[in-house]
């Protein structure tokens, strides 16, 4: 398991925009890069991260973005969504190599 | 002739003095705001995924004594304040100072009866990144022990050896021309107050004794190996040349 950092603020009122803040654990090697041995570091990175919200009547996808070669190591996806009902927010990486990751955060709406 | 010769003389005293006056200036001042921005704020900085996985490792039980690190320090936010900011630090049964790191091997071998880290091992930066983060804010606070004079002598005597190909001693590029630009990147003062860090160069974490080396292979000098005596003298030296700094750790770096 990939260790991870969110950021989320724990409550916010009804409407608010929110920011909601994320760090993962990963090399995201290129592919590209040789290695000590002159050998090419096989590709391993996130392709995919995606944001969904349940708030009891069945998720919906609330932020996902694409990941290739160029983004850093360890990344850090940053957004803003707005804040409608108390619910949980879940949060999935997916890459090479079968890496599938989720992270649960739950959110309480006034 | 006779007359220019004191003058010159002043003239160089008052610009030694001057030099000295020159405040400290911790690397973090001659970073982009944007990367300052990354260090300042611990939902960016990356470093702590690593502070994350020394917090699980210090109340995970290891080695044959099958203790945790909390098991005899407890409460890290206290008993571990201030002594990342300590180190490094004598240690009697090595005959020299040794650094966090090699503290926290230290006590795998003796307390948890655990094979040593071997440097620049993921649990072991992870671990020390937890540590320092106690310090934080923390100033640098060397030691004065006696038996670390010889050594901080020592160190400061490789600090101004010209080494490699390129035949730079460190005193050259982070005493007389620290503030200039070196390909492009400004020259710090060099002084550890950070590690260990996250270098957006390595997209990791890594320790004091993993830049020297850089710098080392920089001029094209054999680097010296991880923890052995010389580095022990130089990190011995960098810390009494920061002392009084307020430790920043883990910070982040270009």
């Amino acid at each position: 398991m990939a260790r991870t950092l969110i950021t989320v603020p724990p409550s916010a009122r009804r409407g608010e925009v929110i920011e909601i803040r994320t760090l993962i654990q990963h090399p995201m090697e290129t592919g590209y890069r040789p290695g000590a041995d002159g050998k090419v570091l096989a590709r391993d990175l996130i392709r995919r991260f995606s944001c969904r919200y349940d708030d009891g009547s069945g998720s919906q996808l609330v932020f996902a973005a694409e990941l290739y070669a160029a983004v850093a190591a360890n990344p850090l996806i940053s957004f803003h969504t707005v804040a409608t009902a108390s619910g949980t927010l879940t949060f999935t990486w997916e890459g090479d190599n079968g890496f599938m990751q989720s992270e649960s955060v739950a959110i309480k709406v006034t | 002739m006779t007359r220019g010769l004191p003058l010159l003389m002043a003239l160089g005293i008052i610009s030694l003095s001057a030099a000295a006056a020159e405040p400290r200036k911790s690397g973090f001042e001659y970073m982009s705001p944007a990367t300052q921005a990354m260090q300042k704020d611990d939902t960016q900085n990356p470093a702590m995924l690593w502070v994350k996985d020394g917090e699980a490792l210090w109340n995970k039980a290891d080695g044959g004594a099958g203790k945790s690190c909390a098991s005899c320090h407890g409460d890290a936010a206290a008993s571990m304040r201030g002594v990342a900011a300590r180190h490094p630090a004598f240690d009697a049964g090595s005959g020299r100072p040794v650094n966090l790191t090699e503290r926290i091997n230290l006590c795998r071998q003796n307390r948890q009866q655990a094979k040593p880290h071997p440097p620049e091992h993921p649990e072991l930066l992870s671990l020390a990144s937890f540590v320092a983060l106690q310090s934080r804010g923390q100033p640098i606070a060397p030691y004065r022990d006696a038996r670390m004079a010889p050594f901080f002598s020592r160190g400061e005597q490789l600090f101004r050896q010209r080494i490699g190909q390129l035949d730079l001693s460190c005193a050259q590029c982070h005493d007389n021309n620290a503030g200039k630009r070196l390909a492009g990147n400004p020259i710090p003062q060099a002084h550890p107050t950070g590690y260990p860090l996250y270098r957006l160069e390595w997209q990791g974490v890594g320790s004091l004794q993993r830049r020297i080396r850089n710098c080392m292979s920089g001029v094209r000098a054999e680097p010296f190996a991880f923890h052995s005596g010389e580095m022990a003298e130089l990190e011995t030296y960098l810390a009494s040349r920061a002392a009084g700094m307020p430790l920043d750790a883990p910070a982040v770096r270009p």
